[in-house]
C-alpha cells in the first residue's frame, strides 16, 4: 500500500476563550490552541480577535487599518483628521516571520468622533460604522481590520502560528480571544479576507459556508452596509450589528434569527412562543444564514458560539473555573486546558452564550 | 508492551512510528500524551492492541481491519469510517459521524455521541457492525442505515427521557436500532417502525451488553432492567422500483 500519498485535508478551524471575571490572558494561549489545528487550514488566512487589550485607551475607538500603499494611508488619515480626535497613531508592532509573504502596511489609531460631526439623529457608533463603510468601499487599497473599543483584530495570509508570531500576540493580554485558520474555498485568500470579520466591537470567526450570502448581502445593503471584503462571513458581523445594535434584539433572539427553528418545530410550540418565532422568521427571513457553519462571535460583553441547524460543522465547548473555551476540536481546548471541569458538544442551532460578570 | 510518547509529535510522524512498531512485531502499543493527532489506527490490518492516553484526533480507525483500540479519554469526529473488523473502546464521549459506512467490528462508547452516528452503516452475512453508546445521541442517529446494530443506553438519563435527537433513522433501510428509553415517532424518519422488543431481541441485546459491560466494568443486569424500544425499517427497499419502470 502506498502511504506516501499526500493530500491536503482541511475545512477551517476556530477557537475562542473568555474569562468571565476579566482576568487577563496572554495571546499565547489562543495561538497555541490554534496551532494544534494548523492542518484545518492551508496557510491562506489566519487571524485573532482580542478584547481588553487596550485598557489605557478603553474609551476610544481602536481602528486597525490595512493599506496596500502610502497613498491609501494618506487618504484615510486625511479623512480621520477631519472627522475624529486622534489620540494616538502607530504602526501595529510586528516581527519578521520566515515564510510569511509581503505584508501590507498595518496601522492603528485610537480615536473619537469630533462632536460637531456627530449631528442630528446620528449616534457615535453609527458615525463610526459609516466611516468603516466609507473606507472599505471608497478608499482604494485601504481596509479596516477592526473598529471597536478596547479590542482589535490581527489577521493575515499565513498559518495560525505565523500570524501570531508576526503580530507578537503573546505580548497582548485580553479577557476574550478568538482565533481562526482558513481554508478558502470560494473566495480569494488575501489579508483582508482572513478572519475575524469585525464591525465596532463585533468580531466573527467562522467555519463553513454561508450559501445565503447573496440574500443576506442584498438585505444588509438596504440598511446602508457595504460588503466589500469578498467573503461570506462578512455578512454575519453586519447582521449582528443590525439586529442587536440597531434593532435592539437580545443575543439569544439574534442567534435564533441567524439559525431559526424549523417550521415543523415552531408548529409544536406553545402559542406565545409560536408567535415570537413566527414573527422572527418573517421579519428576519433574509437575515437567516443558510448552509453549514459553526461560528464564534465576540463582543464587548461576552462570547457566543453557534452552529447551523443540523450541525454540519463541528463545535466543542468546555469550562474550567472562570474560563469557557470553544473550538472546532476538543484537542484544541485540551492543548491549553488539559483537565476541564466540563466538556460538551453544543447542539445544532443552540447557542453557547457566555457573558462577562464584571 | 511498546510505548510511544506522542507529546507534540506531528500525526504523520506518529503514524509512521506506529506502523514501524507493528512491522517490528509489537502487539501491544501504548500511546502516551496524545492530543489531536489524526488517523490513528487507520488502515491497520493486524490484530494488535493500541491504548491511547489523551484525546485522539479525527479519523481514528478509518478503514481499520483487525486491531483493538482503547481510548482512555474522550474522542473526536469521524471514527471508524468504513471499518471492516476490530474493536474501539472509548472511555468517554465521542463526536459526530461515527461509523460512517462501517461494515464490521465493534465500537463501545461509555458516554454520549454526536450527530449522524451510524450513518450508512451496512452488513453482509457474518459482517455485522455494532455501535453502543452509554449516553445520548444527537440528530440523525442511524441515518441511511443499511445494516448492523446501534444501541443507545442513556445510562445517566432518567427513565422515560428521550435519548436520541431528531431525524432518527432517516432513510434507514436495514439494520436495527435499540434505544433504552422512549422514542417520539414524530422524530423518526418515515421509513422507521418503532416497536417493543421480543425475546430474540433481548437475547441479542444481552449478548452485546455483556461484552459492553465487561469493557467498562458495568452491571449488565441493572442496565437490562429498563425496557428497550426497537427501530427497524418498515420498507426494505423503498426505492427498489425507482429505475425499474
Amino acid at each position: 500500500m502506498n502511504h506516501d500519498y499526500q493530500k491536503d485535508i482541511a475545512g477551517c478551524g476556530l477557537a475562542g476563550l473568555i474569562n468571565k471575571k476579566k482576568n487577563p490572558l496572554s495571546g499565547s494561549h489562543i495561538a497555541k490552541s490554534m496551532a494544534l489545528m494548523n492542518d484545518r487550514g492551508n496557510g491562506l488566512g489566519a487571524g485573532y480577535a482580542a478584547y481588553g487589550i487596550y485598557p489605557e485607551f478603553a474609551e476610544l475607538y481602536a481602528f486597525h487599518l490595512m493599506y496596500d500603499d502610502h497613498t491609501s494611508r494618506m487618504e484615510v488619515e486625511n479623512h480621520l483628521k477631519n472627522n475624529y480626535h486622534i489620540e494616538k497613531t502607530e504602526e501595529i508592532p510586528t516581527r519578521p516571520v520566515e515564510g510569511l509573504g509581503i505584508s501590507p502596511l498595518l496601522l492603528r489609531y485610537f480615536v473619537c468622533p469630533l462632536e460637531d460631526k456627530v449631528v442630528g439623529d446620528m449616534t457615535e457608533k453609527e458615525f463610526v460604522v459609516n466611516t468603516v463603510m466609507k473606507i472599505n468601499s471608497e478608499m482604494e487599497g485601504a481596509y479596516v481590520f477592526s473598529s471597536g473599543k478596547n479590542m482589535g483584530a490581527f489577521k493575515g495570509v499565513g498559518n495560525p502560528k505565523e500570524i501570531a508570531d508576526f503580530f507578537l500576540l503573546e505580548e497582548y493580554e485580553g479577557y476574550i480571544w478568538t482565533g481562526h485558520t482558513r481554508f478558502p474555498t470560494n473566495t480569494p485568500g488575501w489579508w483582508g479576507g482572513a478572519h475575524p470579520f469585525t464591525l465596532l466591537d463585533w468580531s466573527i470567526v467562522h467555519n463553513g459556508e454561508i450559501s445565503s450570502y447573496g440574500i443576506n448581502k442584498r438585505y444588509l445593503e438596504m440598511f446602508g452596509y457595504k460588503l466589500t471584503l469578498l467573503t461570506d462571513t462578512e455578512v454575519v458581523a453586519y447582521t449582528l450589528d443590525l439586529m442587536i445594535r440597531k434593532h435592539g434584539l437580545d443575543i439569544p433572539l439574534a442567534c435564533s434569527a441567524l439559525a431559526p427553528p424549523f417550521w415543523k418545530d415552531i408548529d409544536k410550540m406553545p402559542d406565545a412562543e409560536k408567535e415570537v418565532y413566527t414573527a422572527l422568521r418573517l421579519a428576519y427571513g433574509s437575515a437567516m444564514l443558510n448552509g453549514p457553519f459553526s461560528l464564534l462571535f465576540g463582543h464587548s460583553g461576552g462570547l457566543v458560539g453557534i452552529n447551523d441547524r443540523i450541525k454540519l460543522r463541528p463545535l466543542v465547548a468546555a469550562e474550567h473555573g472562570d474560563v469557557t473555551y470553544m473550538a472546532s476540536e476538543e484537542s484544541a481546548i485540551r492543548e491549553i486546558c488539559p483537565k476541564p471541569d466540563k466538556v460538551w458538544a453544543p447542539r445544532a442551532g443552540d447557542p453557547v452564550i457566555v457573558e462577562l460578570e464584571v | 508492551m511498546f510505548e510511544i510518547d506522542a507529546k507534540g509529535v506531528y500525526y504523520r510522524e506518529l503514524n509512521e512510528d506506529i506502523r514501524a512498531a507493528i512491522e517490528a512485531g509489537e502487539k501491544d502499543i501504548v500511546l502516551k500524551n496524545i492530543n489531536g493527532q489524526y488517523y490513528i489506527g487507520t488502515g491497520i490490518t493486524k490484530k494488535i492492541n493500541i491504548t491511547i492516553e489523551g484525546v485522539p484526533g479525527n479519523d481514528l480507525a478509518a478503514f481499520m481491519d483487525g486491531p483493538t483500540i482503547n481510548v482512555m479519554d474522550n474522542a473526536q469526529d469521524n471514527i471508524s469510517n468504513t471499518m471492516n473488523s476490530g474493536k474501539i473502546i472509548i472511555h468517554g464521549h465521542a463526536g459526530d459521524v461515527l461509523g460512517y459506512g462501517m461494515r464490521g467490528g465493534t465500537m463501545h462508547i461509555l458516554k454520549g455521541v454526536g450527530y449522524r452516528v451510524g450513518i450508512h452503516m451496512k452488513a453482509h452475512k457474518k459482517q455485522i457492525p455494532t455501535i453502543i453508546s452509554g449516553g445520548t445521541a444527537g440528530n440523525f442517529f442511524g441515518e441511511y442505515m443499511a445494516g448492523g446494530t446501534l444501541i443507545l443506553l442513556g445510562l445517566d438519563s432518567k427513565e422515560g427521557e428521550e435519548l436520541a435527537g431528531d431525524y432518527l433513522g432517516t432513510g434507514m433501510h436495514g439494520g436495527v436500532i435499540y434505544i433504552r428509553g422512549e422514542v417520539d415517532k414524530d422524530k423518526c424518519g418515515k421509513e422507521v417502525g418503532v416497536m417493543d422488543t421480543d425475546e430474540d431481541d433481548m437475547k441479542l441485546i444481552k449478548e452485546k451488553l455483556d461484552d459492553y459491560c465487561a469493557d467498562f466494568d458495568l452491571d449488565c443486569n441493572e442496565i437490562m432492567k429498563r425496557p428497550f424500544k426497537k427501530l427497524i425499517p418498515v420498507s426494505a427497499r423503498p426505492y427498489g422500483n425507482l429505475y425499474a419502470y
